[in-house]
């Protein structure tokens, strides 16, 4: 980090304890200006303790987080240049759409009519002109989504926190509103903070990804990173599908540990740091990256058993029992089909593994 | 919907409690009201309709002290119920935005004790009290008496109201640059109008329809209009008496229907 100003926010060994239970146990990480990071986890990680801790709602127990440089740790929410879209919006029910957007720019001194003014280009921008004299109960759950975005954004705020804004939003909009943000984002320059439980929309919108479980940071990095380089266990398994197969480390030479997984079969692949020679870890494969075929195509060729073949749409997921070993789930895409095959039930076949598929995680 | 067979109104003798109920609490009500449109000098009597007994409260020879007395009444009623309001607005800010602070549930009972003393108690501590710190009684006694007892009332319908209220909607103010004063202000305040205004209703209707404590810290000579209808009373029961509490009756009824409507419209949503 030669130049800290790119950091908007620094979060330094902060800890959050309520009375006995420990919420966040020593989180450091930087997120960087200008970024859409998102805090990825199940419910109870700490994501949205983290989260209220930025923007002022919780006391950070011990450690501290740096704003631009600033230690905010004794600035009340008022006084912190970052705001917040709700999970439930939080838009004021006794005001119109427009005096809710310009409430922000009122409260920091701008004059009435200059902030309507505002408001009203923040709006237009989430085209919603046409409602800024309703209450937020007259429009739909995606309007007042937008309007309470608009409401965050009219202030020009240094970071825009985002708690599960899309969760009470149905699948299709979810998916129009993911782009929408990510496009937000792009335009303003803001930085945004983006919490979720949601992994396929924190791939689909992030910068980068920083995955919590149980209060601490299991990894953090851009999305092809955590789905491709999942760093242990809770990460394979939190991130998409995964074959987790427990095996044995029996040797690593040059780079590539070779692995057996039971049953007599063997893998190679790149060992990583943390784990030796001799120890039982688990390892990850990614369904997509398997295929089939009738005879192995490389020496480490699986064979096996088809036991059930299921359609969903996009892809087949084929269940294959491999000789006196696991269960591996592969995937082929239903566009590949003319290059991968696809056996019927049943059928004896070999499992490939496409390059760099396999990793070892650290447990 | 409930299905038929657990439709209460199916129970044998639903109907005739229904109505026997009604009629023993409204039956009184109802015929005191017309007779007091009665044009005659007899209570029991019907001799026509006419609005003598009406004038009569206003011109007759006890409309003086009953104009004294109802002057009193509503400015105490209208202080009262202003003042137990802005107090019992705050406690339920305490209650229901404080958090878990230690003696919240000891608060609580504190707060709506006088709701289940029985009112003599209530009474007769108040004027021991008025007495052992040497206030003389009068005006000021009563006013000081109904504040405090109608701080239950004012009370309830404002901390329900604040318990609907989700915090996150200061929380949302204070995220977009508002002072805790301005969340209080601007947000807070005008979500739980209704539930204040309520109360507000209910105190008012408490304090002026009030009569047992009245009666005890009152100052001698000092009538409000509940303690000046048991004075006529005492002396005969004239129609009059019928044509002021028809009156009083209406200042109620509208009262509490307009805290009906005020607690239903529902400004949060």
């Amino acid at each position: 980090m030669s130049d800290k100003v790119n950091i908007a926010i620094d979060v330094r060994d902060a800890v959050k304890r309520y009375g006995d239970f420990t919420a966040l146990k020593k989180i450091s990480l930087s997120i960087m200006d200008n970024e859409f990071f998102t805090l990825l986890g199940p419910s109870g990680c700490g994501k949205t303790t983290l989260l209220r801790m930025i923007a002022g709602f919780e006391a950070v127990t011990e450690g501290a987080i740096y704003l631009y440089g600033d230690e905010i740790e004794n600035l009340p929410p008022n006084k912190r240049p970052v705001n917040t879209v709700f999970q439930n919006y939080a838009l004021f029910p006794h005001m119109t759409i427009l005096d809710n957007v310009a409430f922000g720019l009122e409260m920091r001194g701008k004059s009435k009519s200059e902030a309507r003014t505002k408001a009203g280009e923040m709006l237009e921008l989430v085209q919603l002109s046409q409602f800024s004299a309703r209450k937020p109960s007259q429009l739909s759950g995606g309007q007042q989504q937008r309007v309470a975005l608009a409401r965050a954004l009219a202030p020009q705020p240094k970071v825009l926190l985002l708690d599960e804004p899309l969760s009470a939003l149905d699948l299709k909009l979810r998916k129009a509103m993911q782009l929408e943000l990510k496009h937000l984002q792009r335009e303003t320059g803001i930085t945004f903070i983006f919490v979720t439980h949601d992994q396929e929309e924190a791939l689909t919108m992030s910068d980068r990804i920083a995955v919590m479980s149980a209060g601490e940071l299991q990894q953090l990095g851009a999305p092809t990173d955590i789905y491709e380089r999942p760093h242990n266990m809770f990460v394979a398994d939190f991130i998409g599908e995964t074959n987790l197969l427990e095996v044995s480390v029996d040797g690593i030479e040059n780079g590539r540990a070779t692995c057996h997984l039971g049953g007599g079969h063997e893998l190679t692949c790149n060992a990583v740091e943390g784990v030796g020679i001799g120890s039982t870890v688990h390892m990850s494969i990614r369904p997509e990256r398997l295929y089939m075929s009738e005879t192995p195509v490389e020496t480490e060729g699986l064979h096996g058993r088809i036991k059930e073949n299921i359609f969903v749409g996009t892809d087949i997921t084929t269940i294959v029992q491999l000789d006196e070993g696991p269960d591996f789930v592969v995937r082929t895409s239903n566009s590949d089909r003319g290059n991968k095959r696809i056996f019927e039930p049943g059928v004896e076949m070999f499992v490939n593994m496409e390059l760099g598929a396999a990793r070892l995680l650290v447990d | 919907m409930a299905s038929k067979q657990f439709d209460i109104k199916s129970y044998t003798g639903f109907k005739g409690i229904t109505l026997l109920c009604l009629v023993i609490l409204y039956a009184p009500l109802v015929v005191v009201t017309i007779y007091s449109f009665n044009a005659s000098q007899s209570l029991t009597n019907w001799e026509g309709v006419s609005l003598r007994w009406y004038a009569d409260v206003f011109i007759g020879p006890e409309s003086g002290k009953f104009k004294t007395a109802a002057k009193n009444s509503f400015i105490i009623a209208i202080i009262a119920a202003t003042t137990a309001t802005a107090i019992a607005t705050l406690a339920a800010t305490g209650m229901v935005r404080g958090g878990k602070f230690r003696f919240r549930t000891l608060s609580f009972g504190l707060i709506s004790l006088p709701l289940m003393v029985p009112e003599i108690v209530l009474a007769v501590a108040t004027l021991i009290f008025f007495n052992s710190i040497g206030f003389e009684r009068g005006l000021l006694t009563i006013l000081l008496a109904h504040i405090a007892f109608c701080i239950p009332f004012a009370y309830l319908p404002i901390s329900a109201r604040m318990q609907g209220i989700e915090d996150s909607y200061e929380q949302a103010a204070l995220d977009l640059y508002a002072t805790k004063r301005q969340a209080f202000t601007k947000i807070l305040l005008p979500l739980m109008m209704p539930g204040i205004i309520s109360g507000f209703l209910l105190a008012f209707i408490v304090s002026l329809d009030d009569f047992i404590i009245t009666n005890f810290v009152k100052g001698a000579g000092v009538e409000t209009l509940p303690t000046a209808i048991f004075g006529s009373v005492k002396q005969g029961i004239k129609p009059n008496i019928m044509a002021i509490s028809t009156m009083l009756l209406s200042v109620s009824i509208v009262m509490v229907t307009i805290s009906y409507f005020v607690s239903k419209t529902d400004n949060t949503k």
